[in-house]
């Protein structure tokens, strides 16, 4: 039962802090573009569609708590974690701009931030979806059945 | 506990968030006002069309752009506040064409000018704004039918609209809204102070302390 009542909160604190980084992340998304005013590019609003809703359904794994959320959570992330790996690659000019969904309006692979030189938006939000990503994973296998 | 845990991690990071918003929005407005007190000269150009007393000690300069709407929504509010107060205000009109061939618009208009016709026109045209702006681009041969019966001469009006001094007139403008950074329409400063945050009400208490301090 103790037992059980660990790896239970374990698997709770995992999918917590799942639910902070998707959090902050999306509040950072809107401060950088309700508050600076900043106009995301393409690439960036398909990450927002899959970041937004993890906080909702993060936040719904938790209570009570779900161990099965990473069923709804994790196709939002991987779908999110691709988008941000492609958005990475275009930015540090693997992947040719020309090739992306983005050359009309606002360009995709404008440095907003970069912070150490190297830390920029797409890279973070590579960051992001793989830690809610990793955190989905073990609470999957780390959290009692 | 989770939940508390849960609830004190949400509300610190809204407060976080809108405490954040609230630094930024002041910050901004300081530096748009610095900006405006460096560059006065770029703030109110000789070639500027005024409304209002030339003795009035209450100067609200408004970038415009005749092609946006919430131009159009702000501008008869504005004309409010100056008949409430005609000889204490008085309203600067700067161009701001962001839309795409708005500088058409404002050409025009500056032509009206020349026939003394100017805030007729303009406010001719912004209130047919719906009509000839279509999907935030202005549509030229869409312009022309709301001139009519307005007593101008449209030959001539054609022919003012390719001046050299209209030209200079909008690229002046357009280099004064890069010199203060302004990205977004209608911005205005009234005696040289930006807005602190966007909107009629913020708007109408900075006028209403310029009137307080010009008028005790």
């Amino acid at each position: 039962m103790n037992n059980f009542q660990a790896s239970h909160d374990r698997g709770w604190l995992f999918v917590f802090v799942a639910w902070l980084v998707a959090s902050v992340s999306t509040l950072g998304a809107l401060f950088l573009g309700e508050v600076m005013g900043y106009t995301p590019c393409v690439l960036c609003w398909y990450q927002r569609i899959c970041m937004f809703p993890l906080v909702l359904i993060l936040a719904a794994g938790l209570f009570p708590f779900d161990r099965k959320v990473i069923r709804y959570a994790l196709p939002l992330a991987l779908t999110g974690w691709l988008l941000a790996v492609f958005h990475w690659a275009v930015a540090s000019g693997i992947v040719p701009e020309r090739a992306t969904p983005c050359s009309q309006g606002v360009p995709c692979s404008v440095e907003l931030i970069s912070w150490f030189g190297f830390l920029t938006l797409p890279l973070l939000s590579v960051l992001a979806f793989s830690t809610i990503i990793a955190l989905l994973v073990l609470t999957h296998f780390k959290a009692s059945k | 506990m989770k939940k508390m845990l849960f609830i004190a991690a949400a509300v610190i990071l809204l407060l976080a968030f809108v405490g954040g918003a609230i630094f930024y929005g002041t910050q901004k407005t300081e530096q748009a006002g610095q900006l405006a007190y460096a560059n006065k000269s770029a703030l109110v150009r000789e070639h500027s069309p005024v409304l209002g007393h030339a003795d009035a000690r209450v100067e609200i300069v408004e970038f415009l752009d005749p092609a946006c709407e919430t131009c159009r929504h702000f501008y008869p509010l504005v004309k409010e506040m100056l008949a409430a107060h005609p000889e204490r205000i008085r309203l600067v009109l700067r161009y701001a064409p962001f839309h795409q061939n708005s500088d058409y618009v404002v050409a025009l208009v500056e032509a009206a000018a020349k026939q003394g016709k100017y805030w007729e026109i303009l406010e001719a045209l912004l209130a047919a704004q719906d009509d000839w702006v279509v999907n935030h681009a202005v549509q030229r041969e869409r312009v022309w039918r709301h001139l009519e019966g307005l007593g101008l001469d449209l030959a001539q009006l054609q022919n003012d609209m390719n001046s050299a001094d209209i030209a200079s007139l909008i690229a002046q403008d357009m280099a004064d809204v890069n010199t203060l950074n302004i990205n977004k329409t209608p911005e205005f400063f009234v005696n040289g102070k930006p807005l602190p945050s966007f909107g009629y009400e913020p708007l109408k208490k900075l006028v209403d302390e310029a009137l307080a301090r010009e008028y005790r």
